[in-house]
């Protein structure tokens, strides 16, 4: 049974249509890259998984059990939304860190609020919070970044700050982690570290989602590539494949240009 | 010199507790406009169409016209228009209506202030809190509530060390602040008239008190300085 599927998606801006029936399927520990140009719905189709849009048509599957469907007024309700996130982990391109507080406060304190709501908090709170601490503490080392724990974001590169953002998002274990152009927003150097991070996940065979617009790097990483194009897949399939012998005009054309 | 050496104690006696005055009209504001300011920023960025077009619309006659002018139509529309005095009359009326001018005019201030702190938030915080599956409360007060402070501290500064200076305009309505325990020399008053030092050294006491209330926004300023 495949981890994810999504069938029907439809979500339309002002009457422009964004995604058109957009079906998608993923099996657990497969990496799945999405290219294709700007404004083709790529991310709008990552934040419709992420419920941070509502498709207008649809279907949202994990693990078989239906978490969204536009027919079904049930399946929308703001608190249960809230938990059917958490399936989902979503990096973002400008990080989103909260300024605030330090990287490790970043990775902790969404599980310590989510710890609160637990019958036995009161009695455990303080194994709880020494448990959150020892696995954010294990993510940041994960990132390379042990040394920068006590760092707030301003005081980190861009890089250093996706890769808090990749913790965090880690720290709640998602079953799906997603990331919407993880490296745009950074230069060479700092894109290579940030990649390096995504490909040892991907070792590990952590289940993701990774809209891009790094062709090699989805290349080497992904087990199944979709191409997307004025809201529609145009084509998909394995990434040797479509990087190396597409069949479709559109996608030839996209990508001669990398 | 020696003069107004010996005028001083009875003039800095009536201007301390004129200056009393002052104080009360400038904590009774800040106590009312805080909130008052937060109910209007929320009203001017309702959904709701005819209440934020409403609120917009007080806002903007209330910053559009002097404060001067405010005080007076508080003061005396109600008794002279309307033959309904509802502040009464002596001192206590008199601040009771220089309180309710200054609350609502500074509340359009503040509430533009907030508004400001709020939309300032980049969405993207918010949305970073949703896919971490936090509620719109604990998003509000874990996250959002800091960095609009932050964002508001150094415009609000601002418009409180205004504020210390506006409480004169109260003036006009004969209320006993300062400049008016200052300007009473030179009629007369307490023995003492053609007295005209008193009133100018009244700056003094604005000096003062806007010195201490720098400093300490400046620290508040500086508390927040630990992120950006």
């Amino acid at each position: 049974m495949p981890i994810l599927e999504a069938e029907n998606i439809c979500k339309t801006f002002d009457r422009t249509e964004v995604l058109k029936h957009i079906d998608l399927s993923l099996e657990k520990g497969q990496v799945l890259s999405i290219i294709g140009s700007s404004g083709s719905g790529k991310t709008t189709l990552l934040r419709c998984l992420n419920f941070l849009e509502r498709p207008d048509k649809g279907i949202i599957r994990v693990n078989g059990e239906t978490l969204f469907d536009a027919g079904d007024p049930a399946t929308q309700s703001e608190a249960s939304i809230r938990k059917k996130r958490l399936h989902f982990g979503l990096v973002f391109q400008s990080f989103n860190l909260f300024p605030q507080y330090t990287a490790m406060e970043n990775v902790m304190l969404a599980r310590r609020l989510l710890a609160a709501e637990q019958p036995d908090f009161k009695a455990r709170k303080k194994e709880i919070y020494e448990e959150i601490e020892v696995q954010a503490k294990t993510l940041l080392e994960q990132m390379g970044l042990s040394n920068r724990r006590d760092n707030y974001p301003h005081q980190l590169s861009g890089g250093q700050c996706q890769r808090v953002a990749i913790a965090r998002a880690l720290a709640l274990k998602p079953d799906i982690l997603c990331f919407d152009e993880p490296t745009s927003a950074l230069d060479p150097e700092l894109t290579g570290e940030v990649l390096k991070v995504i490909r040892e996940l991907a070792d590990k065979n952590t289940t993701m989602i990774i809209v891009t617009h790094e062709m090699s790097f989805a290349r080497d990483v992904a087990s199944h590539v979709i191409f997307m194009d004025d809201g529609t897949i145009v084509e998909q399939g394995d990434p040797m494949e479509v990087f190396g012998n597409p069949k479709e005009e559109r996608t030839k054309q996209f990508l001669s240009h990398y | 010199m020696s003069l107004i050496l010996e005028q001083m104690p009875v003039v800095i006696g009536a201007l301390n507790a004129g200056f009393l005055q002052t104080l009360k009209l400038f904590f009774v504001t800040l106590i009312g406009a805080f909130p008052l300011g937060l109910i209007i920023a929320f009203g001017s960025m309702s959904r709701f169409q005819p209440l934020s077009l409403a609120t917009k619309l007080i806002v903007w006659v209330v910053r559009g016209t002097p404060l001067m002018i405010q005080l007076l139509i508080i003061y005396y529309f109600p008794g002279l228009v309307l033959n309904n005095p509802i502040w009464g009359g002596g001192e206590t009326g008199r601040f009771l209506a220089a309180s309710t001018a200054f609350i609502i005019n500074y509340a359009c201030y503040f509430s533009e202030i907030y508004r400001g702190g709020i939309q300032g938030v980049p969405a993207g915080q918010e949305e970073a809190g949703l896919v971490l599956g936090m509620t719109k409360s604990q998003i509000f007060w874990k996250i959002k509530l800091l960095q609009m402070i932050k964002r508001i501290v150094p415009p609000m500064s601002n418009e409180i060390i205004t504020l210390v200076k506006d409480t004169a305009l109260s003036r006009i309505i004969a209320l006993q602040e300062i400049i008016f325990a200052g300007q009473s020399f030179m009629k007369g008053s307490h023995g003492i008239s053609g007295a005209i030092w008193p009133l100018f050294f009244t700056a003094f006491y604005y000096l003062i008190f806007n010195g201490v209330l720098t400093l300490l926004l400046g620290r508040l300023e500086k508390k927040l300085d630990y992120f950006r």
